[in-house]
């Protein structure tokens, strides 16, 4: 086991000309600078989707109200929903994959440094591509250029006939093209893990991480290439004559719902196996002890990855297939929650017996925990095909899954930014503000997403400008709109503690934590080549065994 | 009490629903008082107290029968859920018309509803009028649903749950409801623009009532001189290419039959009251009750919008 990195001076970044610096992470194909990248964009496009947010909560703060036009509406949730799956949350996870994956299995970059840039590129040019369509022609109030057709865009609304002018075809060509540097990215992941592992690394030596990711880009793989297939199938219906989705020459509109959905479902599992992932790192560190039951944890992620690859018609339980069909989807759908269960469980008892230390990254993967079981539970209620027959479309499903993404998937992924902020930066967050952050959003969450299940359960569907009144919606969407202030707050005081801590933070040092995976054997920031000598490991936490060399894991494994 | 609340159900199809949604309620609750207690036990237990002696704790790696329990108990508790549902779906999805069942077909425009009961010949719009289904006079309605132009969702909560409606893929679903009244909904699958504003109506009649109102809407219109002029204004405007008076030479299939309009509540889909005034406004212009609707502003003049508003009075 080798961790005396040789402490080498940085690349005296802060003394070269601002052009210099720009030109160096421009043309960057180093990992660790491209996941700081990945995770920069999306950082501002998280900010531009809940401004959307904003906008649309608003409009719904009580019965017909008249803040925006239900032209504009419908544009905005379109917005919002691409830009947080496409542009925010895949970015986040591919940008903490590529800084994270080689630094933990003790590899000096990703397998293709080069595709690695060059997906990046493509992802923020696709991102880029969508938000042109807001100022590429008449803007939003003109004849309408940003995309109204909902993230899933259900045909055949995105037909010639119901989208005139070229919205639709920003979202086509800005998802087809992020789609190929997703897919890129996924193979280079998928590469790096196979091929980059330091000696002594078996995969069931790999962190948990590691291993997550692997799902992951396999997941990414099968599901967005199907994804990438019918948006050229769109374009050839609009453009080329082609009827896949033309409901007017013969084509078929639930076609298109599949080819969606089963990119749409697994992609739910893109973004939330790396969530466990963090989730996975982050607990053990704080509760002091191993991750418990690891070979378990690794065939529950598998499992649920293939189980994940069969689910998606749960979202298509309303148009009319089969009672054969429907009961298919039910039982995969269920069946998913027992590996799920059984990854709550061994977080639980990994935090069993520990001695837990409540750092921010701590808190916000406790608050992922519990609120992770609750969208799980509203999960299985969604499961019951005839409960979805009345849940499905209606505002209780928009709540169950921002349950999981904001709830689940960003908590984990805040967790992530406090864990491993000092190993990218070289500075310690303040754990105040960080504090802070924790409690404003935590509040905010659940005013805006525990009460918006209500509304769904009284009738209100998802997707509507406005609602009349009388329908006992009101007071609901009143405090639902109140959380987003906080969530606002909170945001603004984790965005100022990046900042504030990037430049006045505590130096971190190598290993801030006390934790045991690789990364932390290495400088921080960690220097371009990562390890001065590759490391090599015998257990699953080599930094345990280099602290407790009279009690080392490989013992016991 | 919510008009639309899915826990208030009058029908088969939604008390079906309803005693299922009990049933994974308890189970869900059940779960989540247990492991909230224990995640909320573990974190308050084990928190590192101000007087830790600075030592690791015991270094656990798993165990293999806590695995096993914590896999076989969430096993059994999916297949007893995935029993109760299984049959709820057959119970729904399996039924079909008995003899004397009502037929409806509902078809799903962009922004309103077209409804036609094939045999009986009427067709209407936006307000659909069914028997009510008690133990004496069981009749359900069964409804074919079709779409003109894009996806649509029928979703009235306390009738049953929601079916789309898809165009070149028809659909059907079924309710029976078991007392009269007036039951509300609305489209929930978006379909455009004014998706919020394509509200459902379903009037649940005794037999004497739905009887009645058949007969009514079987017959043509009915025009009295007074309204002649207006009648003229109505037939050599754009109004006839889109809307049918049964009985004239409005023969439109692209909106609403206005045969029998008086009888309605509403107009423009539920999204305003049917007063003169608002007629008239609506003639005049729609974007100001429903902007993005499809009918266009029909650019008359104050005297035709009174004489056509005055006609339309006299289709009842």
């Amino acid at each position: 086991m080798s961790t005396d990195a040789i402490a080498l001076p940085g690349t005296g970044m802060a003394s070269r000309p601002l052009v210099d610096t720009l030109h160096g992470w421009v043309t960057t194909v180093d990992h660790k600078r491209l996941g700081i990248l990945y995770i920069g964009y999306a950082l501002v496009f998280l900010v531009i989707g809940g401004i959307e947010a904003g906008i649309m909560r608003i409009q719904l703060i009580h019965a017909h109200n008249d803040f925006i036009s239900p032209q504009v509406f419908n544009r905005m949730f379109t917005m919002h929903g691409t830009t947080m799956i496409f542009f925010v949350a895949m970015p986040l996870v591919f940008g903490f994959a590529n800084y994270l994956v080689p630094l933990m299995i003790g590899a000096r970059d990703m397998a293709f440094p080069r595709l690695n840039a060059f997906s990046f590129w493509l992802t923020a040019f696709g991102g880029l591509l969508l938000y042109f369509s807001l100022v590429g022609a008449n803007g939003l109030y003109g004849a309408g250029n940003a995309p109204d057709v909902g993230w899933f865009a259900y045909a055949p609304l995105t037909s010639k006939t119901f989208s005139v002018g070229h919205s639709t075809d920003f979202w086509t060509l800005g998802l087809l093209v992020s789609g190929f540097g997703s897919i890129g990215t996924a193979i280079n992941i998928l590469t790096t893990i196979l091929c980059m592992r330091c000696p002594g690394m078996a995969l069931g030596k790999m962190p948990l991480l590691v291993w997550l990711n692997f799902v992951m880009s396999g997941m990414v793989i099968l599901a967005v290439s199907p994804l990438t297939a019918a948006q050229l199938m769109l374009m050839v219906d609009r453009y080329l004559g082609g009827h896949f989705f033309d409901t007017q020459a013969g084509g078929s509109a639930v076609i298109w719902m599949h080819f969606f959905w089963i990119f749409g479902h697994p992609e739910v599992y893109v973004l939330v196996i790396p969530a466990f992932a963090f989730a996975s790192e982050i607990i053990p560190v704080f509760s002091r002890k191993p991750i418990f039951g690891y070979p378990v944890m690794v065939a529950a992620t598998i499992c649920i990855g293939f189980i994940g690859m069969s689910v998606w018609a749960h979202h298509m339980f309303t148009v009319g297939m089969s009672s054969n069909a429907n009961t298919f989807f039910v039982l995969s759908t269920m069946a998913i929650a027992v590996p799920t269960g059984i990854k709550i469980f061994n977080w639980l008892a990994t935090m069993w017996g520990g001695k837990i230390e409540f750092t921010t990254p701590m808190l916000f993967c406790v608050g992922f925990l519990f609120q992770f079981l609750i969208a799980g539970l509203t999960g299985i209620m969604l499961s019951a095909a005839p409960f979805d027959w009345q849940l499905g479309n209606s505002y209780f499903v928009v709540a169950h899954f921002h349950y999981v993404i904001v709830g689940g998937i960003l908590f984990t992924v805040f967790g992530a930014f406090y864990y491993w902020f000092p190993k990218m930066s070289g500075k310690m967050c303040n754990e105040t503000l960080g504090k802070v952050h924790f409690w404003l959003f935590l509040i905010g969450f659940h005013l805006t997403f525990d009460f918006m299940h209500v509304p769904g359960l009284l009738g209100m569907p998802r997707r509507i400008y406005t609602y009349e009144p009388g329908r006992g919606w009101d007071v609901w969407n009143l405090i639902v709109t109140i959380g987003v202030v906080f969530q606002g707050l909170g945001t603004i005081v984790f965005i100022t503690n990046l900042l504030w801590s990037y430049f006045t933070g505590e130096t971190a040092g190598s290993d801030p934590w006390d934790a045991w995976t690789l990364e932390w054997s290495t400088l921080s920031p960690p220097p371009v080549y990562n390890f001065a000598s590759i490391p090599e490991i015998k257990s699953r936490r080599p930094l345990w065994d280099l602290k407790h060399p009279a009690d080392p894991d490989w013992k016991y494994e | 009490m919510s008009p639309t609340n899915i826990f208030a159900p009058v029908s088969t199809p939604a008390q079906s629903i309803f005693g299922l949604s009990l049933f994974v309620l308890v189970v869900t609750a059940a779960i989540f008082v247990v492991v909230f207690t224990l995640l909320g036990y573990a974190v308050v237990k084990f928190r590192r107290r101000t007087s830790d002696d600075g030592r690791e704790p015991p270094q656990v790696y798993g165990s293999n029968q806590v695995e096993i329990a914590w896999t076989v108990i969430p096993v059994l508790i999916v297949v007893a859920l995935f029993m109760a549902t299984a049959r709820v779906i057959a119970d729904v999805q399996k039924a079909f018309p008995s003899t004397n069942a009502i037929e409806v077909v509902a078809i799903g425009h962009q922004f309103w509803w077209e409804y036609r009961y094939p045999g009986l010949n009427v067709v209407t719009a936006n307000e659909l009028h069914v028997p009510v289904s008690d133990t004496d006079h069981p009749t359900p309605t069964f409804i074919k649903l079709l779409s003109a132009d894009t996806d649509h969702s029928f979703w009235v909560p306390r009738l049953a749950g929601k079916t789309d409606l898809i165009p070149n893929h028809p659909n059907s679903m079924w309710i029976d409801p078991h007392e009269t009244g007036l039951y509300l909904g609305q489209c929930a699958q978006y379909c455009g623009t004014q998706h919020a504003k394509m509200l459902l109506r379903v009037y649940v009649q005794s037999h004497e009532d739905f009887n009645r109102w058949i007969q009514e809407q079987g017959k043509p219109a009915v025009v009295s001189d007074a309204a002649s002029q207006g009648k003229r204004v109505f037939e050599t405007t754009a109004c006839t290419n889109c809307h049918t008076v049964a009985g004239t030479t409005a023969k439109g299939r692209f909106g609403p039959d206005l045969t029998h309009l008086m009888s309605r509540d509403t107009i423009a889909a539920g999204a305003a009251s049917n007063t003169p005034e608002n007629l008239r406004l609506w003639i005049r212009n729609p974007e100001a009750i429903k902007p993005g609707s499809l009918m266009p502003a029909m650019q008359l003049n104050e005297q035709q919008l009174d004489t056509v508003t005055a006609y339309l009075e006299t289709l009842r």
